[in-house]
């Protein structure tokens, strides 16, 4: 009997759903009761990188592909949602005192006379919310067709696609006149005549976020659990036993590092979304190693981890920074040594190790099955 | 973007443009010189090189503030008292990393690489918290000021060229080691078959220890040169961090000759373009091309050949 999709999701109510449950009802009952919506706010901003760490917890988790480039794709993503908003914003009627109305501000500062060709289809929102999907997978098929087809792997694969954040960085801040500089694309007003700076608006789009994320986590799950997902982890064990089984390794790579790119490319969107801006401090080689520390704190192998150490890193972040400042880069420091050296399989693994079996005994007295399944130990894996 | 050039014109700005890029080339030597030795043979990913770096140069800061104010009269030579005092500095910091951190981890290249970047944000808040956010300038000697006028239209400043002397120099002398004497032999054979070494009697852990503090050791005196052309920041080395790995890995990871070509190639192709048009598009420029290289031949310029 083939069982459908969501047989196979939800047919078995399992450690992962309770934790995927537990996991929304904290996000949409618990935080939205318990925040004002400046703080609200800001969870949601720090749940659009929850999307870049689930990413990684397949590509690098799963299929021991560590990209050093994930802030490209949130930075597409962010730039494909903020140029349709730009233009919205930047109607004749609200631009008349440039000497071109009609085009961003940005560009009337440059001298720029009429909208740039690729600005052009941005001004429908389809155009925009697919161009949010399929520019970044795009450029992650072409750089990841290139290089796991000529088994380029490991640590030249995090090289290069570093240096492909620090292209796309100069890039931006360089061609000021059409990407807006190093300010970024700023001043984002309405959506569909909707005004995403409001209250109202940011809680409704905290909600929208939300949902996207427990949905792309189902997703997630879906992927790791199909025949696909264990693939993956065979490769990433041992690469040549499944090439010798007659798989084609790099198709498989290929398809979780765009997957991963798509993801992260959501989050970019939802990020330009809350937050009414998007500038290459999000895309460069800094913020783009900081999304593989939220998905190592959290548990390179856990996808629930991955959100949680997200928000905890981000949270660390805010509160150290409004008070420490200095402190800040210690802390981080030390995170990056101490998640490697210490605890390399993050929250997750802490919790699989000390709480689950408690928390399993726990549950064995009263009757109910436990059902966490057990994380596999951390195997050397590049 | 050629136009409006004579053409005695155009060799001139192609000398001038070709000679700052032979500045950068010695910078990018040296720094891509350690990393080749840290990465090249040893396999391991350091991303606080740039920080390795930048201790120099902050070591040479102090060491020109000090003996300007304490020992005037050995001014003239202060740059090698601060050239050595780097390089022990950072051989040192590096081989303290090499035994707290890196021994660790010599089977998770990946996990090296995030952990070496913790580094790098912890020494980059280090250098800011002692010397402050601003960017620090040494003050050169008498004898490196000034520039030698080669043409009437053709100049080159002197401390371009010293750097460019020191950096042969240092080349050579790291050729020696590595490629003449018995303990570069034992590093070659401890990175190309490390059990096999460990069995006919090396002592691999103390090699790699080594290798480790010499690579930094180098970046130390690369920061050294770098104070005199630039001026030293907490965060200058997180700049070029990037460019020198793809060097590295451009000129083919396992090869020093390999190495210096790509500084050649990516320095002077940077620095041509510079003149002709923007900073930012002649770097994404040179940094795409060196990219797209890679992905058509990812083994890098040159190949050593080992069996396998």
């Amino acid at each position: 009997m083939t069982r459908t999709l969501q047989g196979r999701l939800f047919g078995r109510i399992d450690g992962d759903i309770a934790g995927i449950l537990l996991l929304a009802a904290l996000l949409v009952i618990v935080l939205p009761l318990g925040l004002d919506i400046f703080r609200l706010n800001m969870v949601g901003k720090y749940l659009t990188y929850a999307f870049v760490a689930l990413g990684l917890v397949l590509c690098w988790g799963s299929a021991g592909i560590l990209s050093l480039g994930q802030g490209i794709f949130f930075g597409i993503g962010g730039y494909c949602m903020a140029m349709f908003l730009k233009l919205e914003a930047s109607s004749p009627e609200a631009t008349k005192i440039q000497s071109t109305p009609g085009i961003p501000d940005f560009m009337d500062w440059n001298q720029l006379k009429a909208l740039p060709w690729f600005w052009e289809p941005f001004h429908s929102l389809t155009f925009a919310t697919v161009a949010v999907v399929a520019v970044p997978a795009l450029l992650a098929f072409i750089v990841g067709l290139a290089m796991f087809k000529r088994r380029v792997g490991g640590v030249y694969f995090a090289i290069i696609t570093q240096a492909f954040a620090a292209i796309l960085t100069i890039l931006i801040v360089g061609q000021q006149g059409y990407t807006g500089g190093i300010n970024g694309i700023t001043d984002l007003r309405t959506l569909k005549g909707w005004d995403i700076r409001t209250d109202e608006a940011k809680l409704v789009l905290y909600f929208v976020n939300a949902a996207l994320l427990i949905g792309c986590i189902l997703l997630c799950l879906y992927v790791r659990r199909s025949k696909l997902g264990r693939i993956l982890v065979a490769l990433r064990d041992k690469e040549d036993r499944v090439r010798f089984s007659g798989y084609d390794v790099a198709n498989f790579k290929i398809f979780v590092f765009c997957f991963a790119a798509a993801l992260s490319a959501v989050g970019g969107a939802m990020f330009t979304l809350q937050v009414g801006f998007m500038s290459p401090s999000f895309v460069g080689i800094v913020p783009s190693i900081e999304m593989v520390i939220y998905c190592a704190v959290g548990g390179r192998l856990s996808l629930l981890g991955a959100v949680y150490g997200t928000l905890l890193v981000n949270w660390a972040k805010t509160m150290l920074s409004e008070s420490f400042p200095e402190l800040w880069l210690f802390a981080m420091g030390a995170l990056f040594i101490g998640v490697v050296m210490v605890f390399p399989n993050g929250l997750a693994g802490l919790y699989q190790q000390f709480i689950a079996p408690r928390l399993g005994r726990l549950l064995l007295r009263t009757g109910t099955r436990a059902g966490a399944p057990i994380i596999p130990p951390h195997t050397a894996a590049d | 973007m050629f136009e409006g050039y004579s053409l005695a014109e155009l060799g001139s700005i192609f000398a001038m443009q070709g000679f700052a890029g032979l500045i950068l080339f010695s910078v990018f030597v040296l720094m891509a010189l350690g990393l080749a030795i840290i990465f090249g043979q040893m396999g391991v990913i350091n991303m606080a090189h740039g920080e390795f770096m930048i201790l120099g140069a902050y070591v040479t800061y102090l060491c020109s503030s000090f003996i300007s104010t304490y020992a005037p009269a050995l001014f003239p030579a202060y740059f090698f008292i601060a050239m050595a005092l780097a390089f022990l500095a950072s051989g040192a910091l590096g081989m303290l990393v090499e035994w707290g951190m890196i021994r660790f981890l010599y089977r998770r290249p990946l996990d090296t690489l995030l952990a070496t970047w913790g580094l790098s944000l912890i020494l980059q808040q280090i250098f800011r918290s002692v010397f402050g956010a601003r960017e620090v300038g040494v003050v050169l000697p008498d004898w490196l000021m000034g520039s030698v006028a080669v043409t009437d239209t053709i100049e080159v400043p002197i401390n371009g060229l010293f750097v460019m002397g020191l950096t042969i120099a240092i080349t050579v002398v790291i050729y020696a080691v590595m490629f003449r004497s018995r303990w570069g032999q034992g590093v070659r054979a401890v990175m190309q078959n490390r059990v096999m070494a460990g069995a006919v009697g090396i002592n691999t852990e103390k090699v790699d220890r080594y290798t480790f503090g010499l690579g930094c050791g180098i970046a130390g005196v690369a920061g050294s040169a770098f104070t005199m052309v630039g001026s030293t920041g907490p965060t200058s080395g997180q700049l070029y961090i990037v460019d020198t790995f793809l060097v590295v890995v451009f000129g083919g990871a396992q090869s020093l000759i390999g190495t210096i070509a790509s500084a050649f190639t990516i320095s002077q192709a940077q620095s041509t373009l510079e003149f002709f048009l923007s900073g930012s598009t002649a770097k994404v420029l040179t940094l795409l091309t060196v990219v797209v290289i890679l992905m058509l031949r990812p083994q890098g310029l040159f190949v050593l050949k080992v069996r396998r």
